[in-house]
């Protein structure tokens, strides 16, 4: 949908700001009322706690069910449903629906819901035909591409050509881009030597492009990636892109201390 | 089960292999995989059609997977071949055993085979002073190191080129010990001059198949060394091992299976030998053996038509998922502990061992969802692993404290103001002890995380207390 007939028709979103960005970075929750604001949207934020994707992933289907259930009423309202992030917006896409195989009526209800899931970037640039914003951020940032953003919603130009608008910003390409990072949610703690040792590979690909900054659409990625940035000592900051094409990186980057941002 | 698992130990596997600098000097060729298929796929636009259509004829010939089996049999009773349906490994290690000992066989030389692993065919041979001679020089390898394949296509690919030096002449011991083996050349040569003695005094030649044709009886084999040619043509007996669900249709299908298996795989567009074997010698032929088996084994897979994990049983073995699985390039396929490893192992792994002895795998993987992008038959790998990880919580098999933790989140998740009310003061709470680092270094349960890499604190009050206070209470 165009941007004009957006404002002229003023489309509901509903925000899912996502368990890790409503828990860890509020701030990427900002950016992205911003940047729907900024858009024309109308930004609502239902009561909500989490895509349920903890427990689907670990096989609990009938807890993932009554997430899914509370969650799909509590976006009734809503005409699209909006995630700054691939992972939850490839549960609500994709995985709700099969989530209620067996019963009929959910079923048809949960891919209603489905069809107006989108990730946050990809929502602006295909949906809302969003071509550029109007941010200043002076770096040279490499770009993630989270799994399910990659594999699962077809998210890769999109953030790329937001980004190509902010003032001040060079991007650079990961060797390896299309490769896992090893945060796979739960896995990261339960599989904690072998994901760490998955994220060590990507980090010295993140380290080997010389960028200061990485961006990408998922905290659960990028907390895993700038974990073991510092952990390691490398000096590459890391952001959610939302914060970058919102302007709002006043904030210390993931995981830094206040204080060094004043400097 | 005839091959012992180590997957309930996959953690310690994981541990050992990732602390093992051998290993990881070997590891970095199984990526070598990727950018040669990515050029295959690239010179040839209908590839994605082809999967398609690929997909299509092996869920055709899973649905009808009776008449074809007994169509495939009787063409090869027609051409005077043998068909042997096994149940299970002991009943396909009995058959082999009994053709062995009917023709007095000393020494059996073997095509490559994961079948024949999964039986654990080599050992029961070993056990009735039937010597197992593997020719494919991968196979040769790792038989000489009394070690397991740790690839389906690349079976070696975890040993590097000084290891196999270092094996020849351990086991080459008649050879001028000042010989030189520094080109893979020289190494090759060798083991192919070694090879082609065994070729000739074989009694009975073992190969797998990558395709059983019920249209014609034919047992077809895809192979790189023409190793395979020369294991089925020159013994007097030749058997086929193969699982029921290699049977395909017709020549037609096969060579439309054909054109997705070696790019997959290799990256090839076609293997160098596609080898065709139909029945025994006739009269007239040049050559071939006098006696043609072919051993047809379930062990489960019958089981598994018509249910959830169905789909798995299209798999035609190119590898091309666990070429492109972060897990597996960093840890290599022994660590998985049983026979099949990557994706297709840890889907496949449960079905023939059990769930609770492989669960594991299914469990140790991040859904990045690279392998069911490359599977050329187009296997939903993830969602498979998922449906095993459900059986294990309905199983109540999910470790106690996870399956614990799990149910607390989820207790909170399902309830949105108790969850509120739970996480609102945590955030505040290690927002401020995190506040002055902007990070910890340790972290209670979550040692898995915290051992390699540092955690991010919370910036403090959630983004939905932020929300309410910003527009007025009102939601």
């Amino acid at each position: 949908m165009p941007e004009s007939q957006a404002a002229k028709t003023q489309l509901r979103v509903g925000l899912f700001v996502t368990c890790l960005v409503d828990l860890f970075r509020p701030t990427v929750g900002f950016a992205a009322v911003k940047l729907l604001e900024d858009a024309g949207c109308k930004v609502v934020v239902p009561p909500q706690t989490c895509c349920g994707q903890p427990a689907f992933n670990s096989g609990d289907r009938a807890d993932a069910q009554a997430i899914a259930r509370r969650t799909i009423d509590a976006f009734a309202g809503c005409d699209y449903v909006v995630a700054p992030s691939a992972s939850c917006a490839g549960m609500l896409a994709k995985h709700y629906p099969d989530l209620f195989a067996d019963e009929p009526d959910m079923a048809i209800k949960a891919a209603a819901f489905s069809a107006k899931c989108c990730e946050l970037t990809s929502f602006l640039v295909d949906k809302l035909g969003v071509t550029s914003v109007a941010a200043h951020f002076s770096g040279v940032a490499a770009y993630h591409d989270s799994c399910s953003g990659l594999r699962e919603l077809g998210v890769h130009d999109q953030p790329r050509k937001l980004l190509a608008s902010v003032e001040g910003l060079s991007l650079v390409e990961l060797d390896e881009a299309d490769v896992c990072c090893g945060f796979g949610g739960t896995f990261a703690v339960k599989y904690g030597e072998l994901s760490n040792a998955i994220v060590a590979r990507k980090t010295d690909k993140i380290a080997a492009t010389g960028a200061d900054t990485l961006l990408a659409g998922d905290l659960g990625c990028l907390m895993n990636m700038a974990g073991k940035l510092q952990r390691l000592g490398k000096p590459v900051k890391a952001r959610h892109v939302a914060e970058v094409l919102a302007g709002m990186t006043d904030e210390p980057a993931i995981g830094e201390p206040a204080e060094a941002q004043a400097k | 089960m005839s091959v012992a698992a180590t997957t309930p130990r996959f953690k310690d596997n994981v541990h050992d292999a990732l602390h093992d600098e051998r290993l990881q000097r070997a590891l970095p060729h199984a990526r070598n995989f990727m950018s040669r298929r990515a050029d295959a796929v690239a010179r040839l636009p209908e590839f994605d059609a082809l999967r398609d259509s690929a997909r299509a004829i092996k869920d055709h010939t899973l649905a009808h997977l009776d008449l074809y089996l007994e169509a495939f049999e009787r063409k090869v009773v027609e051409a005077g071949g043998h068909v042997h349906y096994a149940r299970d490994s002991d009943e396909a290690i009995a058959v082999i055993l009994g053709i062995c000992k009917a023709c007095g066989a000393r020494v059996v030389t073997k095509g490559k085979s994961m079948v024949s692993e999964e039986i654990g065919l080599n050992a029961a041979l070993e056990r009735e002073g039937i010597t197992a001679v593997e020719t494919d020089l991968g196979e040769y390898v790792i038989q000489l190191r009394g070690e397991a394949p740790s690839h389906i296509i690349a079976p070696a690919i975890h040993v590097t080129r000084d290891d196999i030096e270092a094996d020849f002449r351990r086991v080459h011991r008649d050879l001028a010990p000042d010989r030189d083996l520094s080109r893979p050349e020289q190494l090759l040569s060798e083991a192919r001059a070694i090879l082609r003695d065994r070729f000739l005094s074989a009694d009975v030649g073992l190969t797998g198949a990558n395709f059983l044709v019920a249209e014609t009886g034919t047992s077809i084999i895809v192979t790189n060394e023409g190793n395979g040619d020369l294991t089925q043509a020159l013994p007097k007996v030749h058997v086929v091992l193969a699982s029921l669900e290699k049977i395909t249709p017709t020549l037609n299908d096969v060579a439309q299976i054909l054109r997705v298996l070696a790019r997959s795989a290799t990256g090839q567009d076609m293997s160098v030998y596609t080898t065709l074997s139909t029945g025994p010698r006739r009269p007239r032929d040049a050559d071939g053996p006098e006696e043609y088996h072919v051993v047809l084994l379930d062990n489960g897979r019958s089981a598994t038509l018509g249910g959830p994990f169905a789909d798995m049983l299209r798999c035609i073995r190119c590898g091309a998922c666990m070429n492109h699985c972060p897990v597996y390039h960093a840890i290599g396929g022994h660590a998985y502990g049983w026979v099949y490893p990557g994706p297709m192992g840890a889907v496949l792994t449960p079905l023939l061992i059990g769930v609770a002895e492989g669960g594991q795998l299914p469990n140790a993987s991040t859904f990045c969802g690279r392998c069911e992008a490359v599977c050329p038959m187009r296997i939903p790998l993830p969602n498979l692993m998922r449906t095993w990880r459900e059986r294990e919580f309905e199983r109540r098999l999910t470790p106690p404290l996870a399956r614990a933790a799990l149910r607390l989140w989820a207790f909170f998740a399902k309830r949105p103001p108790l969850y509120r009310f739970a996480v609102e003061p945590a955030m505040r709470g290690l927002g401020l002890i995190g506040r002055r680092r902007g990070r910890f270094a340790w972290l209670p349960f979550a040692g898995g995380w915290t051992r390699g890499r540092d955690f991010a604190a919370p910036q403090g009050a959630t983004f939905q207390s932020r929300w309410r206070a910003k527009s007025g209470a009102t939601q």
